[in-house]
């Protein structure tokens, strides 16, 4: 166990790494850069901004400063806000977006498996024929799409919810919902026919046949069994919905992470663009390596360890 | 003898899109205190369904008792809801499935799995029901019980697991134990094992047992009585020597003769041609009538009564009429 972690540490360094470079070369493949703008400034003042910046140095030197940036996870100063550090902006936006995020998959997990589960119970009944339904709309609307439309009638026309912005749990309700439609209609299908499958094996006719209560069968039994394959797309609807929040976020002007990396992408803020892209991916994989580890708590039968290692 | 059970003309029909199968078309069986009695035929001739009806274990819809009952200690199974069967399975009756390697949730440790019926049932603390546990563990064989309670089944041989899945059945004093070819998917020498156990199980607790298979060897080894079935109806029924070495019914031959034997060396088996009827639509007659090397023209027409050869014996065949005898003779 102790080793299979460790070799998943040294893995996600790695990776976290192939994604640093890849971002900071395609950052500098962008035309343009954070200090040309559209008034022509002092020649003399330009050239103290990028000596500031580092941005005179050659593209390896900052690659390098760049490298031991991530190292000490400091990332220095924003360009185009000079009051900030990157460090602040993230720390100042992330609660938010985490906010979100776990309110989110927890939404969209619970009411996904419950869909789910009932749907298998009542196979080709009208309550799977309602949740199907749900789920094919949930999966086909797109969340931009889903969040206008929640404005529109529950925020504007119903006036039940506020429309935007982030101050109390009454704001949270639209994004939430907007964002957590889809995945949890993912996991209601997959939840619903990996149950089915698993309401027709052996164990849990053995289990009937113990006398169990229904729902002893179908919680302790089956459900832990059907969820196999919902824990293991989960580490991709992460990945969804970590990038749903950005659009999410402009869409109901919520100061997020989201906003700032939107924001510094089109201004060119290369020391927030690093630093927000390392905080995702380094967040995305370690969301992975938790997914992995809950997949080998729930079935004993995937050891994590390789093999001759222990 | 104390009549444990009693199954009176029961039919169960799985109604699917392409019309009603009759699984099980009137099925009488009854089953004595401490005896095996052995179900055997070919697949799909009802055998695992009437034993699964037993316990209302058939899934429904589709399946249903159409009509019939199954009265076990007095109480008609088919009239009790099912909360009332639930304190019956696994207490009274158990049942034990065909294959070891499914029938244990591969989630769960053996030691959850072995006494999560138990605490159901019976109203005693954790350590007890693992006592229970263990002791069920060292009943069937299993060495080191303590430490394997704590394992998964993959852990486990094949062998192993079957053992595991009858001190599972066993926990709780069943009075009843049905196993539903429990040693079709292992191989001969853990068979012989697993027999010998059910023989040793019985001794020690006195269940009844009935075994379900397809396997002559095995009847001819643990069974007291034999129930043939073919196209959902028992076609015959008798003690093993009656059904070994007096087999009445043209099927029954049949079968016998297809298995092969140490002591007639050199022998051909004789297999029986043709399939089993349709049961979406079975025959109004003998439902063996086209495999049948001895068949008559009113075998085609209508069911045969039963004819009783012996307190213990019973055929349902033309060919063992009285009128049929008389007819033979007269045309010698």
């Amino acid at each position: 166990m102790a080793k299979y972690i460790l070799k998943r540490f040294a893995l996600m360094v790695v990776t976290v790494l192939i994604i640093a470079t890849l971002t900071f070369f395609l950052m500098n493949l962008l035309p343009g850069s954070p200090l040309n703008e559209e008034r022509s400034t002092n020649e003399a003042v330009q050239q103290n901004l990028e000596a500031h910046f580092n941005l005179d140095e050659p593209l390896i030197v900052q690659y390098v400063l760049y490298l031991k940036s991530i190292a000490t996870f400091d990332f220095g100063p924003s360009i185009k806000q000079p009051t900030e550090t990157v460090n602040s902006l993230l720390s100042r936006g992330f609660p938010i977006s985490a906010e979100l995020g776990i309110w989110t998959i927890l939404t969209a997990v619970i009411s996904g498996i419950a869909l789910g589960v009932f749907a298998a119970l009542k196979h080709n009944g009208l309550i799977d024929y309602i949740a199907m339904t749900v789920a094919v709309l949930g999966i086909s609307v797109p969340n931009f799409v889903l969040a206008t439309l929640l404005i529109q009638e529950l925020a504007v026309n119903l006036d039940i919810f506020p429309a935007a912005t982030w101050s109390s749990p009454a704001h949270m309700v639209l994004p939430i919902l907007a964002l957590a439609t889809g995945p949890m209609a993912i996991i209601a299908r997959l939840t619903r026919s990996s149950m089915l499958e698993t309401l027709t094996q052996d164990y849990i006719k053995t289990a009937r046949a113990k006398g169990l209560s229904p729902v002893k069968v179908i919680i302790k039994h089956a459900l832990r069994n059907a969820l196999m394959p919902v824990v293991t797309i989960l580490g991709t609807l992460m990945a969804g919905i970590l990038t749903g929040t950005f659009v999410i976020e402009k869409i109901f002007a919520i100061p997020g992470m989201g906003k700032y990396f939107v924001e510094s992408i089109n201004q060119r803020d290369y020391p927030v663009i690093m630093g927000t892209t390392v905080f995702y991916s380094v967040f995305l994989v370690f969301m992975l390596f938790l997914v992995d580890i809950a997949y080998g708590l729930l079935d004993p039968r995937i050891k994590l360890h390789d093999e001759g290692g222990g | 003898m104390d009549k444990i059970l009693d199954i009176k003309d029961l039919h169960i029909s799985f109604v699917t899109y392409g019309g009603e199968v009759q699984a099980v078309r009137g099925v009488n069986l009854e089953l004595y205190r401490g005896e095996t009695l052995a179900i055997v035929g070919e697949s799909g001739c009802g055998k695992s369904v009437t034993a699964n009806s037993i316990m209302k274990l058939i899934p429904s819809p589709p399946g249903k008792i159409k009509q019939g009952s199954i009265h076990f200690k007095g109480k008609d199974m088919t009239k009790l809801s099912n909360k009332e069967v639930r304190k019956i399975r696994g207490v009274d009756i158990s049942m034990i499935f065909q294959d070891p390697m499914t029938a244990l949730n591969p989630t769960l440790t053996i030691g959850d799995q072995l006494t999560e019926g138990i605490k159901q049932h019976r109203k005693i603390s954790a350590k007890q029901a693992n006592h229970h546990a263990i002791d069920m563990l060292n009943l069937v064989g299993i060495p080191n019980p303590d430490e394997r309670m704590k394992q998964y089944p993959h852990q486990f041989s094949g062998g192993m697991r079957q053992r595991i899945v009858i001190a599972m059945a066993l926990i709780c004093e069943p009075e009843l134990l049905i196993a539903d070819e429990p040693t079709t998917a292992l191989d001969v020498t853990i068979q012989a094992q697993i027999l010998q156990l059910f023989q040793k199980i019985q001794r020690e607790t006195g269940v009844s047992i009935i075994l379900i298979t397809h396997d002559l060897g095995i009847v001819a080894k643990v069974a007291n009585r034999i129930a043939v079935m073919y196209a959902g109806k028992v076609i015959e029924t008798g003690t093993r020597q009656e059904i070994f070495y007096h087999p009445n019914h043209p099927y029954t031959q049949g079968l016998l003769n297809s298995v092969p034997r140490l002591d007639q060396k050199g022998e051909k088996l004789i297999p029986i041609d043709g399939t089993p009827p349709d049961l979406f639509a079975p025959p109004d007659g003998c439902p063996f009538t086209a495999r049948c090397p001895n068949a008559m023209e009113v075998c085609s027409r209508i069911y045969p009564f039963q004819t009783e050869l012996s307190q213990t014996h019973a055929v349902d065949c033309w060919l063992q009429d009285e009128r049929a005898k008389k007819y033979i003779a007269s045309s010698l």
